[in-house]
Parts: structure tokens; sequence; C-alpha cells
């Protein structure tokens, strides 16, 4: 588990590089980074949301029921977007690329689906919430190994308004 | 609307090559009209990016030239230069076993008094060498073994010249310079055991369209050998993509089938996957991300615009074309659940095909439009379904090892194409509509989204090695004929086009 935890940490690293603001795959509660920092991020903004509470949940290979992990991260998702009420996710399903496009257009929809649903049975409004599925097209780790696949089988919650700047 | 109509004039059969009686060549002309203006608007589009198709200036003469073999009378349109006797009678291809064994077929170079066309006359002869070459069923005699040098396309061949160097076919031709500065391109297939004229046609045509004679003439020749229709005038349109993994840069990408003439059709603004041809080859659909979230869109080849399909509350994606061109089927995703839906293109009415809360998507139309086969994961993986297309009569088809997915109905009717998963690797493979017969053609790390030659004799797909781009492939139903179709760039989700107009 913890060398997951370390390679994910790695591949968020990546990701961070990367131009597109990337999220971090952040399985366990406050993290290392932010107290390190002399300042967290700011509360409320786009980084508070994906250092502090984490954007991303994992699925088993062509699952997409949600791990007791990935309801943590969804629960510590569902409080942060009741205390800032102006925020709307975009919640975007994604897959491994062991399956072929389409199937795994419908799978990363099932993937959004079910977190936007459990996001919404914890008091999160529904018109807050918009999902899309990437099948299996935007993968966070470009290699083709277990602990890609394992990273790239997510859905990943994306504020697209009303963050703090 | 308007888009369709104008796709559909272009529907009208051009009755090139023998029979058609009773069309003028002004009507011919005027069907073609559109399917030009829509190359030069692509071209406009594209700017100089790559090299581009030309034109397809076909324009027909009723005379047939002369003939050592003149016989018959002149058909309407006929090119027919001959035509003994019952045309397959002795020399025939068995397609199905083919190129355990390939005839051996000699082309020589169209010959030509001036020294541009001797060069068209070269580059003719090679594109129908490679086209017959790359079929499987042939192979090329090489020109250095030819003994008689052949000077005159009105004199029968020395017969024995060419048995002796085993060429049981010899395709001669001749490129002629024409006042009005267009090229006549002539050409006639020889069974030299025979020693009879198989087929001959001429083409007048502008000097920049010799490609797409040279793959007429292609078709001709594959169609006397074997019995059945060629594909080597077809085009593939296809996603080119580019750039790093995590950030892939995807769009159209349209070029003939041997590779040759690609241009881009969309930019690198919005990822686009799943492209697939209309019958008339004038329109293409496939699903972009344009717009946010994925939506099927139609592109008008001809006026080069494109549309968002319908208005759907969800995503729609996985679309392909109804056989007779006017609908299209696509799935929408609604609260994650993916459901089959049919679209008339004249009324834009939907129907619900599929209702069940499993994936069910991939569907394609059997070629009489009675059938859809389909992809489901309701029976706990995905696997492959059949059912009539008022969406009656599921069934299950793919019972053997492993998860099935985007089948495809062949042009013929008698096979479904699929890619299947299974110990770690994906296969392209065929079966009946029944589930019978499975056969593995290929199988690597990644073989995807099989598409089939409009003969139903060659399927293409997309192939990725492990942590690589992906490339094109195309193998034919022995599993034998495997090959890699060149592209520019990295290249997948091909579709092949119908015989063009």
């Amino acid at each position: 588990m913890r060398n997951t935890l370390i390679a994910l940490a790695a591949v968020s690293a990546l990701a961070a590089c990367a131009s597109r603001p990337d999220p971090t795959p952040t399985p366990t509660g406050p993290t290392p980074t932010t107290s390190e920092r002399p300042q967290g991020p700011v509360p409320g903004s786009i980084e508070d949301f994906r250092v502090s509470v984490g954007d991303r949940v994992f699925f088993g290979y062509d699952r997409f029921d949600l791990t007791p992990e990935a309801r943590s991260v969804l629960e510590r998702q569902a409080a942060w977007l009741r205390q800032y009420p102006n925020t709307r996710i975009l919640v975007a399903g994604n897959c491994d690329e062991r399956g072929t496009r389409e199937y795994n257009l419908a799978l990363g929809a099932r993937r959004a689906a079910a977190a936007r649903d459990y996001l919404a049975s914890l008091g999160v409004a529904a018109n807050r919430m918009e999902t899309v599925s990437y099948g299996k097209e935007r993968p966070l780790d470009p290699r083709a190994n277990e602990e890609a696949w394992s990273v790239n089988r997510n859905a990943h919650s994306q504020i697209v308004s009303g963050a703090v700047s | 609307m308007a888009t369709f109509q104008s796709a559909t004039r272009t529907e009208e059969p051009l009755p090139l090559e023998g029979g058609g009686a009773g069309v003028g060549v002004k009507d011919v002309m005027g069907v073609i009209a559109p399917f030009l203006k829509a190359l030069g608007a692509v071209r406009r589009a594209i700017g100089g990016l790559v090299q581009f198709i030309a034109p397809p200036r076909l324009s027909l003469n009723p005379t047939p030239p002369p003939s050592p073999f003149r016989g018959g009378g002149v058909l309407a349109f006929a090119f027919l230069l001959t035509l003994v006797a019952p045309a397959h009678a002795q020399l025939r291809v068995d397609i199905t076993e083919g190129h355990l064994n390939p005839m051996p077929v000699a082309t020589v170079d169209f010959l030509a008094q001036t020294p541009d066309a001797q060069q068209v006359g070269r580059d003719v002869s090679g594109v129908i060498r490679s086209n017959l070459e790359r079929s499987g069923l042939f192979r090329t005699v090489a020109p250095g073994a030819f003994i008689e040098r052949i000077q005159a396309m009105d004199v029968p061949p020395r017969f024995a010249d060419w048995k002796i160097i085993d060429a049981q076919a010899l395709v001669v031709g001749q490129v002629t310079p024409l006042p009005d500065g267009r090229i006549r391109i002539e050409f006639r297939l020889w069974d030299t055991f025979a020693e009879q004229s198989l087929v001959g046609f001429q083409y007048a045509t502008t000097p920049d369209n010799w490609r797409r004679i040279a793959h007429r003439i292609s078709d001709q020749i594959y169609e006397q050998l074997t019995g059945e229709r060629g594909y080597f005038d077809t085009r593939i349109v296809f996603v080119s993509e580019s750039g790093p993994r995590t950030r892939r840069v995807k769009r159209l990408m349209i070029m003939d089938q041997d590779g040759a003439n690609p241009f881009f059709l969309t930019s690198a603004d919005s990822m686009v996957l799943t492209p697939r041809f209309s019958p008339s080859t004038q329109m293409i659909t496939y699903m972009s991300f344009e717009t946010g979230a994925p939506r099927v869109f139609l592109y008008n080849l001809e006026t080069n615009r494109r549309e968002v399909l319908g208005d759907f509350p969800g995503m729609t994606y996985a679309p392909r074309f109804a056989p007779d061109g006017n609908g299209v089927v696509l799935t929408l995703d609604m609260n994650g659940n993916s459901e089959i839906f049919a679209l008339d293109l004249r009324s834009r009415a939907r129907t619900r095909l599929t209702n069940h809360p499993a994936i069910d998507t991939s569907p394609s139309y059997s070629p009489d439009g009675a059938q859809i086969t389909f992809n489901s994961d309701r029976g706990g993986s995905p696997q492959i379904y059949v059912m009539n297309a008022d969406g009656s009569g599921q069934r299950r088809i793919s019972f053997g090892e492993g998860r099935y997915s985007t089948p495809v109905w062949s042009p013929r009717g008698d096979l479904i194409a699929f890619t299947r998963q299974a110990g770690g690797r994906f296969a392209i493979g065929v079966m009946r509509p029944d589930g019978s017969g499975e056969r593995i053609l290929t199988e690597s790390y990644l073989d995807e989204a099989p598409t089939w030659s409009p003969n139903g004799r060659v399927i293409m797909f997309f192939r990725e090695a492990r942590g690589a781009g992906p490339q094109l492939w195309s193998v034919d139903l022995t599993g034998r004929n495997l090959r890699q179709i060149p592209t520019q760039t990295d290249a997948s989700d091909p579709a092949w086009s119908p015989l063009l107009p």
C-alpha cells in the first residue's frame, strides 16, 4: 500500500509539471506537503480542494462500485462542497487501456455517475454537478502496467466555478 | 436537411464501366460536381498541409478506341475495349484460399510518347502492382524478368514469352495526352494461358487524377481475376494521433486506401474518436469532445461543415450509419446507463432500442438493415449480442473465452468482426451472425476496432504495442496477409469507405 502511495505521489508530481492543472491523487487525509509549506492552500480554493480534500477516487478493473477509500474521499469532497456552496464541479470518469474505446466511454460514465450519486446522497445539490466520461483517452499515468492502470481507473472531481481564487 | 439532400444526389450510381445505358455524360458530371466542390472546399480549409487528391474529373468517351478484338456494339458509355466471352472463364483466383499460392501477374509500364506521359505511365503501373501485391492474392512478376518488350497496345502479346516466365495474367496500358490538356489512360488485361483479353477500359482525366484511375484499373483487374468486386478505389477516415499519451491530440484524417493523399478534417482543438463513413461516402459520423462532453457529430465532405447530431439529454457516442444512409444508430448515456438509439436523419425522430441497466453500446447494422449487432455486459462481462432493428429479439452470440466488443457486421452479411480480450491480449476475429465459426485473425498487446473493406474480404484495425502509439493494419479473412498501412502520424479507429462513386 505504501509503495502505491509513493507511486501515486510520484505520479501527481509528474502531473503537476504538466501544463494541464492535473489533480492529485491523495487517498489519505491531511498530507505532509500541506504542513511543510509556510502556508497551505487558500481555504476554498481549487488548490485546497485538490490537495487538502483529494479530487480523485479509484476503481477496480471493469468496476464502478465505490471502495471504502473512495467513499471516504467523496465524503470529504461533500463536506468541502457544502462548506463552499457557490462551487460547481465536473465529475469525469476515466478508465485504463484494457478495454475498447466505446466500452470504456460507457464504463467511465458509470464511474462518474457513481461518484456523483454518492456526493448527491451526502447533500450536494445535483444542479451543482455535471458528469463526463473520457473513457481511456486521458490517462493520468502514461505507462502500461498495473500501477499505471490502477491510477488511470478513476473519477475526477474538478471544480469548474465558484472557488476562492 | 439541405445537407442530406445534397449528399443523396451523389448516391446515384456512376455508370463508368460497362452497362449504364441511358445516362448521358452531362448527367454523370452533374453527379460528380458536388464531390469536386467538396474536395475543393476541403483543400481550401486545410491549406497546403499534405498532398491532395485531384478532383476526379472522369470524363466518359463514348467511342471505343481501336482494338484488335473489337466486337460488340458501342455501349452508351462504354469504354469497354473488348470483352471476350464469359469474362472469368479460365483464370480465377480462389479468394478464400488465394494467396497460399498468389497468382503471378505481370504489369508492364504503361506506354507513352512524351516524357510527362511516360512518368504517368510508370506511376499508374506502380500503383496497380502495389495494390495487387498488397491484396495477397497476386504476386508481381518482376519487370526484369520480362522477355517481350510490349510496344503497342493494339497488338496481342506473344503469349509464349509470358507463359514461360509464369505470368498468368498480363496488364498492358497506354497514356496519351489529349488536345484539351487531359490525358487518356487505357489498359487491357490478358489471360496469357487462354490467350485472350479479359477486359479493357479507357479513361479520360486530368493528369493529376492518375492515381484514382490506377485504383479503378486495379479494381477491374481484381474483379476479373477473382469474380468479386475490388476495394482499391476507396478511402480511409481515421484518427490521427500525436503528442504525449497523457495529453494526446486526436484529429480526423482522411486518405486513400493505400495511404496516399492524406489530409486533416478537424483541428487539434478537440479530441475526436470513432469516425464512420456513410454509404454515399460523402458523410462521416464521429464522436467529438468539441462541445465538452462526448457528442456524435456529422461531417459533410461536400460542404466541409460539421454539426452535432440530435438533441440528446446526455453524452452520445459509438455512431454508425444505417445501410440506407437515412439513419444513424448510436449510444446515449443517461446517468451512467448506456442505451442504444436509432436516429432518423430526415425526421430527426429517435427510437430507443435497448432498455437495460447494463452497458449497451457499439451498435452495427446488418447490410440489409434488418438486424443490429451490439456490445453489452448484461451477462457480467462485455459480450456480443444481436437484435432486430426495432430492438426486439435481443440475444447473445459470443460464448468464447474472454471479453468481446466492437462487433461490426460485414458488408456481405456473412460475418461479424469483433475485438476480443483474453489472457491480457487483444485479438481481432470474426464469427457468423449466429455466433458459430469463430476465428481469430490477429492478436497482440492491443488490436482494436475492425472495419471491413467494401467487399468483405479484408479487415483494417489499429494495433498498439505496449506503451507505444497506435498504427493501422490490415488483415484478410485467412489471417495470413497481415500488413501495416503507412500513415504520417500515429493512427487509430480506421473506417473503410464503400467504393467511391
